[in-house]
């Protein structure tokens, strides 16, 4: 219960257009958990009905077991990161984080320690009108960590990063589940999330579409699969496909191989001499596992411009 | 999957009340320069335009060719500025002592105007304030504390102190065959007024303390009669006000005083009487023609408060250009975070949307107050300090009323900057709002007090809009027993001071509730 984000049932229409059709997860503590999918897929919308800014027409959002809009210092139990460009543009930053902590009843020497802590400790009496998108991500991350809360929900942290911001977000990602708190990313780029996310929660027209840990998703979508590179391609295919595996041809001296692990085919082509360079068990990719999981799921596809 | 150990802050825990969300509000607002600025824009234009209106009055006046400082009228008991001019037939009475007197007519002359140019068109005819009767004051000078009981033009017997005081008695005039009998009796520092049909039968009328009247007071007849006042409709829709010269004769017969020092000769005064251009002519005068027991008795002029001057609150004026700084920054205060879609992380660090109105409503209302406070506190003393060496006369009013004159103007722009507030939440839009908020209270309050809409249509829009708030300042108020043009050109507003102002904070109240209600159920 504690620290832990519960979606169940949502649903919500916008006129015409059913936002939310029954998403269901749990975000649970002590790990990073990627919110995916396509553009339009809900994830905005269920973040916002989870916060308390949306009401859902179905279904329930708990945070730490209570809905949000009854909790007292809602900062210091759940962090969010909306729209980093949801700012006055003539306060500055130290001052915008100075009404939030007010809001909290947290003084004003937590805004000091939070600027250091996203970099932005030499920009802290500037205007954030001025600010770059990265600052303002790096400003609005500093808010949502402004109440130490044990629940963090970021929608799109990555955008607008610089490959430097990327690594440092990732990093303090992991470190902030490693301390035990529960965190929930949403991106719509899957690469994004591959050396962060432990746990996926992959999203599509208003619903869940997966809901799984990274390693069993690229599992799934490897399919077993094993690549093997030889120039005798006729003797090695009679070999495997004697054996009882299906082969097919990829490439001038490429085979792939399915319904064999990589170890029984290395043995059986040593076994029947069957020269061969390379053996490698086929590793899908998380995007390609996504784009796998999600093919159905896209509502708008990049029309060619 | 292994087991986790939830997060669990080490932070201090915060205190959660509103007064955290008002602290909150309060650094939004300091922080925005803009917004200080507007604020501090709303209170320099109440001082500047106050203080430019004030240097920019003169008043002067002639004796003939000649330049001469204006009269200053005469304060009463109660430190209001008065008119005390009326024709006295009296006796020194010492310590206690009563007069009786019979009424038996009371008519009188009004000057309209000239039917034919340069002949007087002079009618009979009885203002309904001309007052006739029998009065102990303290002195001949003017302003001086006094007691009277009267018979009026067309209200009836009357029992009247001090120049604000007014006690109606029995109504209807009086004449040969209904005469009416009169009897003030001072006891101590007590008077009291009786009537009577027939000198046997007495009602008491009222009474009233003269606090230090000292024990040689003055006893006597009187006759007063007060300009007779047209108000007739001008060209540009709106109306104007005419005094016309009136004077008033009674007869009075039937007179007998009693306490020491009675019984000497009876001494006229025309009080207050001007003079003509030479300095010594009285400019119509009063006078008594006597024969023997019976007393005619003409005289011109009132025993009132004054009420055609200028007040203490046209330094104020600059409110109304005031008002305009305050409520755009009330508006903005809210719509900047609908435009900026900052209210979403608002609405996130307090999920409870009604509280976080009501603190946006606190600081905005409190900042303008203050500023408001200091401008108006500022600007009214100042503003009256340069009338008066231009030589304007204001009104002076008692301490009180300044502060509620100064605190009212800055409790009006205050709730104005709140209503801005409200329908700001309500409208989200910035440009909607200011022109609803400025149209509701401005407006209607400009188009009021300009003399181009009939006087009733003047005094509804200050009545049923927001612009009856204000009435706040009004700091002389209207007098049942003095006949004047009590129309919001002149100042006067047909709401008092604060059930006008009860009236925009109502509206203001119902627009807050309103934006609250619907900031309660809709997504954000």
């Amino acid at each position: 219960m504690e620290a832990t984000i519960e979606v169940s049932g949502l649903r919500k229409r916008f006129g015409a257009t059913q936002a939310l059709d029954g998403m269901s997860f749990t975000v649970r503590p002590g790990q990073v958990t990627g919110f995916v999918g396509p553009n339009g897929a809900g994830k905005s919308t269920t973040m916002r009905v989870v916060l308390g800014l949306d009401a859902a027409d179905e279904g329930s959002a708990l945070v730490g077991g209570r809905p949000y809009r009854s909790l007292r210092t809602p900062l210091r139990h759940v962090g969010a990161l909306l729209d980093a460009g949801a700012l006055q543009p003539s306060r500055t930053a130290r001052d915008h984080l100075l009404w939030l902590a007010r809001s909290q009843g947290l003084g004003a020497g937590r805004t000091d320690a939070l600027l250091e802590r996203v970099g932005l400790a030499a920009a802290a009496k500037r205007r954030a009108g001025g600010f770059s998108l990265g600052m303002r991500q790096r400003l609005g991350i500093a808010a949502a960590l402004l109440g130490d809360p044990p629940m963090l929900m970021l929608d799109e942290p990555f955008n607008g990063l610089d490959p430097e911001g990327i690594v440092w977000i990732r990093g303090l990602l992991r470190s902030l589940a490693a301390e035990g708190r529960a965190v929930l990313v949403s991106s719509h780029l899957m690469s994004e999330l591959q050396d962060t996310a432990g746990h996926l929660v992959v999203a599509g027209r208003g619903r869940v579409v997966a809901d799984t840990s990274v390693a069993d998703l690229i599992e799934a979508a490897s399919g077993g699969q094993v690549t093997v590179r030889t120039t005798a391609r006729e003797p090695a295919m009679s070999a495997l496909a004697g054996a009882g595996a299906t082969v097919t041809v990829t490439g001038r001296d490429m085979l792939t191989v399915a319904g064999m692990a990589a170890e029984h085919v290395v043995r059986l082509l040593g076994d029947r001499s069957v020269p061969f360079s390379e053996v490698s068990a086929h590793r899908a990719t998380l995007e390609e596992a996504y784009l796998d999981l999600t093919r159905d799921a896209v509502d708008f596809r990049g029309a060619a411009r | 999957m292994t087991a986790v150990t939830p997060y669990r802050s080490d932070l201090r825990a915060g205190r959660d009340g509103f007064w955290q969300l008002v602290r909150a509000e309060w650094t939004k607002f300091r922080t925005v320069h803009g917004w200080v600025a507007g604020v501090a824009t709303g209170a320099l234009l109440v001082v500047g335009l106050g203080l430019s209106f004030a240097a920019g009055s003169h008043s002067s006046c002639s004796k003939g060719p000649v330049e001469v400082p204006c009269p200053v009228p005469p304060l009463g008991p109660g430190g209001q500025a008065v008119e005390d001019r009326f024709f006295f037939v009296h006796q020194p009475l010492d310590g206690d002592g009563v007069i009786t007197a019979r009424v038996t007519s009371m008519t009188g002359l009004i000057r309209k105007p000239d039917a034919t140019p340069g002949v007087r068109n002079v009618v009979a005819g009885v203002v309904p304030w001309a007052k006739a009767g029998i009065m102990i004051k303290e002195s001949t000078e003017q302003g001086a504390s006094y007691a009277a009981v009267m018979v009026t033009g067309s209200h009836g017997v009357r029992m009247q102190h001090d120049f604000t005081e007014d006690v109606a008695g029995r109504p209807g005039g009086v004449s040969p065959r209904s005469p009416r009998w009169l009897r003030l009796t001072r006891t101590g520092d007590t008077i009291t007024g009786e009537e009577s049909p027939d000198g046997r039968r007495w009602t008491r009328v009222g009474t009233a303390r003269l606090e230090g009247l000292p024990a040689r007071a003055r006893i006597g007849l009187f006759v007063a009669s007060p300009g007779d006042l047209t108000i007739s409709p001008n060209a540009a829709g709106g109306s104007i006000a005419a005094s016309r010269f009136a004077e008033a004769t009674a007869v009075v017969d039937r007179v007998s005083v009693r306490g020491a020092g009675t019984g000497g000769t009876w001494k006229s005064d025309d009080i207050g009487v001007t003079t003509e251009v030479d300095g010594v002519t009285p400019h119509h005068p009063g006078r008594l023609e006597r024969s023997g027991g019976t007393f005619a008795v003409t005289g011109v002029g009132d025993v009132a408060p004054l009420t055609g001057e200028s007040t203490v609150e046209r330094t104020l004026t600059g409110a109304m250009a005031g008002l305009i700084a305050v409520i755009v920054v009330g508006v903005l205060f809210v719509t900047a975070e609908y435009r900026r879609r900052l209210i979403h992380t608002t609405m996130l660090a307090s999920p409870r949307r009604g509280r976080v109105l009501a603190a946006k409503a606190v600081v905005i209302g409190s900042v303008t107050f203050l500023a408001g406070l200091s401008a108006a506190g500022v600007t009214l003393p100042a503003g009256r300090r340069i009338l008066r060496g231009n030589g304007v006369f204001t009104q002076p009013v008692p301490l009180l009323t300044e502060l509620r004159v100064i605190a009212g103007v800055a409790a009006l722009l205050a709730v104005a900057a709140v209503l801005g507030l409200a329908l700001g939440a309500l409208f989200r839009r910035s440009a909607t709002a200011v022109v609803v908020a400025v149209a509701a209270t401005l407006v209607p309050y400009v188009l009021a007090i300009m003399s181009f809409l009939p006087e009733s249509v003047s005094e509804w829009l200050l009545r049923i809009t927001p612009a009856a708030g204000f009435a706040i300042q009004q700091s002389v108020p209207e007098y049942p027993q003095v006949l004047a043009h009590y129309a919001p050109v002149a100042g006067y507003y047909p709401l008092a001071p604060w059930a006008g102002f009860a009236v925009l904070c109502g509206y203001t109240a119902a627009a807050l509730a309103l934006a609250a209600y619907r900031l309660r159920g809709r997504d954000v």
